[in-house]
């Protein structure tokens, strides 16, 4: 399930997936992958479809990606620059940084006194939502094509008519006391 | 030329405030509008679906603000769609809370008992039943079973569901698609509909003004279907009377909005909001653990592994709804699903070495979803929440089509607030870190701030006007005629889940409601049986409402 890149502006694509790789990270989908840092196995945020969740009509996110992606890129110059690192000039500056660099930028970006904070947050946010919800997509249609999140989080799949029933759901056994004070309708006194 | 339709009672919002106002008065003989900003859906339009789109964004709203993000209902029926139908009576020491006020909060006349019979009516009404274990989900039983060996007791929690149709599918934030929540789709608001009140959906109200007669001109636009930021048309409709039931986020900031029009509003007026003291832990369970410490295996031999299963809260402890503690330390426990899509990112990885929140480590903390336990907290807050200047339009400046919005909530815990979370995290922990049986850290509040699904007190009833911005019969200060019965009215924290409290008081509100109506002319009485026909719940108010119905 790889997210559809845009041909015109690959270097921003790559910059924001690897923003959503440091939010939830994932394996390499090739060797030559450099937005995706690879550091953990399994597909991650990018190849749930962060950046089609990103670019969503519904989302509302799209008209600020570009700008987002410059700006990450321009922090990740600066904070290159604070480290004493040197960044790969083939791929976006953000993209060059190893991934606890990134995850250190990211921390500050996300952190409670910075001016873009909001902007960072919201991207975490539907990174995450990539993962945990494939919202892109109909979550039946996700589960049948193995959505990488999905399929981590053991997210079980519905009946056949595409709703969900558990008709086994209970211990069915009684398993605490009551509180004393409890009132005939069942609450609190 | 423009015409403005006019009608008796013109009530803004259809979850409990506004449902149930608007079926006693359109029973009671009313000309009854309802204008709902969401969608109206039903039960097969509540899709078991997470896509952007679904009704898990249609009816949903979660509106980031400064410090404290609110979560709530945007659709016909309000937060009873989309709610987990839990539906305790608020204990009695809530009501001798004083709170930031240093005096009692609410009005002195009202107290358990005499909400009593009020809360009677609305268990009648949708109905609300008791639970067994039998109807308690494996995410309930560990739970239930844990607080046993910490030694304390753990109640099934009251609710509005039909167990024979329930599937336990857990996609109650969705709607329910099999009509086993009782939400106001099925009691109060068709009843109100045969009574000839009318509902219109995507009507957002904007503000009030006043008209000549001594009424109240609506002002609302109508949204898109679908891109909720897209006004398609706007008017206005003239009232006798006013409800405002647009919910504790949204009521003061129609106020707010009005105050150019209908003059300065009453202090209170989007101040005193309170989260009801919410916070959430999360708990990874050690499935093992469940087995040998707590004796339980599911029916295939899973001991646990049953966090998607099941229908929202099922069990609680109630230990520390002790009225002796100090204030502040009161709370309840509550066993919790929390789904996909904001239901994941807030949750912390235990002894994380890097970030807490995201990253490598909280990769690998989702694939343990299956043996996450949540548990809820509702607690004692400080009333901290105060609202910004109002939007533009709404009471949020929609960022998304649907559901995601920026709003003007400003919320700092106080150290009151702050005590009672941090000792309800180390009460999660006494009850599910002992024996090894899981791993528990509390949600982030360094993403979106506090959070809550109970929006309370922003617009509230008691009896001191510099505090209060509703009289005891819930009519807005300086404003006859304006009535407020949604979450907003209640005075603070309830330590329960808030909605039967809500519901109690809107019933118990509208008598005076009627009398306001009948002396501008209105010719309504009070005295509707339930909404399925039921009389035991009217038979126990009607001594009581001549004291409701006093000026």
């Amino acid at each position: 399930m790889q997210s559809v890149l845009p041909a015109a502006d690959p270097a921003r694509a790559m910059t924001l997936e690897a923003y959503a790789d440091t939010i939830l990270p994932g394996e390499k989908r090739d060797p030559d992958d450099r937005a995706v840092a690879g550091v953990s196995t399994g597909g991650g945020a990018v190849a749930s479809g962060a950046l089609d969740v990103l670019r969503t009509e519904e989302g509302g996110m799209g008209p600020a990606l570009d700008t987002l992606a410059d700006l990450l890129n321009d922090h990740a110059t600066r904070y290159a620059g604070e480290h004493g690192l040197t960044l790969d000039p083939a791929v976006p500056p953000f993209v060059a940084l190893a991934y606890d660099h990134r995850v250190a930028l990211v921390g500050q970006l996300v952190a409670a006194d910075h001016p873009e904070r909001e902007a960072w947050v919201s991207v975490a946010m539907f990174s995450t939502i990539a993962f945990d919800a494939a919202a892109h997509l109909h979550t039946v249609d996700a589960l049948a094509a193995g959505h990488p999140g999905l399929t981590t989080m053991g997210y079980r799949g519905p009946d056949a008519d595409g709703l969900w029933r558990f008709p086994s759901f209970s211990y069915g056994r009684v398993l605490a006391r009551p509180h004393p004070d409890t009132t005939p309708s069942g609450s609190p006194a | 030329m423009t015409v403005t339709e006019s009608t008796d009672v013109l009530v803004v919002g259809s979850g409990f405030g506004g449902a149930i106002t608007a079926y006693h008065l359109a029973a009671g003989g009313a000309r009854v509008v309802v204008l709902e900003r969401g969608p109206w859906l039903t039960g097969p339009d509540f899709d078991h679906d997470l896509k952007f789109g679904s009704s898990s964004t249609r009816a949903f709203d979660f509106v980031i603000g400064d410090g404290m993000s609110v979560l709530g209902g945007n659709c016909v029926g309000g937060g009873s769609v989309v709610y987990f139908a839990a539906m305790p009576r608020a204990p009695r020491f809530v009501f001798e809370r004083q709170g930031s006020i240093g005096r009692r909060m609410w009005p002195a006349v009202i107290s358990r008992d005499t909400l009593e019979p009020w809360y009677d009516r609305v268990a009648e009404a949708l109905p609300v039943v008791r639970q067994e274990w039998k109807d308690v989900p494996f995410s309930g039983g560990v739970f239930g079973a844990a607080c046993d060996r910490a030694g304390r007791t753990a109640n099934p929690v009251p609710v509005a569901v039909d167990h024979d149709k329930c599937t336990n599918c857990n996609w109650m934030m969705s709607g329910c698609r099999f009509d086993a929540k009782r939400s106001l789709l099925l009691n109060y608001l068709p009843a109100a509909l045969a009574h000839g009140a009318t509902i219109r959906p995507l009507h957002e109200v904007q503000h009030l003004s006043r008209t000549d007669d001594g009424g109240y001109r609506v002002h609302y636009t109508v949204v898109d279907d679908t891109d909720y930021r897209v006004v398609v048309d706007s008017g206005t409709i003239d009232a006798k009377i006013v409800i405002l039931a647009a919910g504790a986020g949204a009521t003061p900031v129609i106020l707010q909005r009005s105050e150019p029009h209908l003059g300065r509003m009453p202090a209170a007026v989007g101040r005193y909001f309170s989260g009801n003291g919410e916070r959430l832990n999360t708990a990874i369970v050690n499935e093992d653990r469940v087995r040998d410490v707590l004796g339980l295996s599911r029916p295939d031999g899973v001991p646990y592994e049953g966090y998607q299963i099941g229908k929202g809260p099922c069990v609680a402890t109630w230990d520390r709804l002790d009225g002796s503690l100090p204030e502040y330390s009161r709370f309840s426990l509550e066993q919790l699903y929390f789904p996909p899509g904001f239901g994941t990112i807030l949750a912390q990885v235990p002894d994380a070495t890097g970030p807490t929140w995201f990253g490598a480590e909280k990769k690998e903390l989702l694939r343990t979803w299956r043996s996450w336990l949540t548990v809820f907290t509702m607690s004692e807050d400080d009333n901290e929440g105060v609202f910004g200047p109002p939007p533009e339009r709404g009471n949020a400046t929609r960022l998304s089509q649907q559901m995601l919005a920026r709003g003007a909530l400003r919320y700092r815990p106080t150290p009151n607030t702050l005590r009672g979370w941090a000792e309800s995290d180390a009460a999660v922990r006494d009850i599910l870190e002992r024996d090894g049986l899981s791993r528990v850290m509390p949600w982030t509040n360094e993403v979106v701030g506090a959070y809550t699904v109970h929006p309370l007190a922003s617009c509230r009833i008691g009896d001191d006007p510099t505090t209060s911005a509703l009289d005891d019969r819930h009519e807005l200060r300086n404003h006859p005629g304006i009535f407020v019965t949604d979450g907003a009215a209640v005075p603070g924290a309830l330590t329960v889940n808030p909605a039967m409290t809500i519901a109690a008081l809107a019933e118990r509100s509208v008598p005076g409601i009627v009398q306001a109506a009948r002396e501008r002319g209105v010719d309504v009485t009070y005295g509707a049986p339930a909404p399925d026909g039921g009389t035991a719940g009217r038979r126990a108010v009607l001594p009581l409402v001549d004291n409701l119905s006093r000026q």
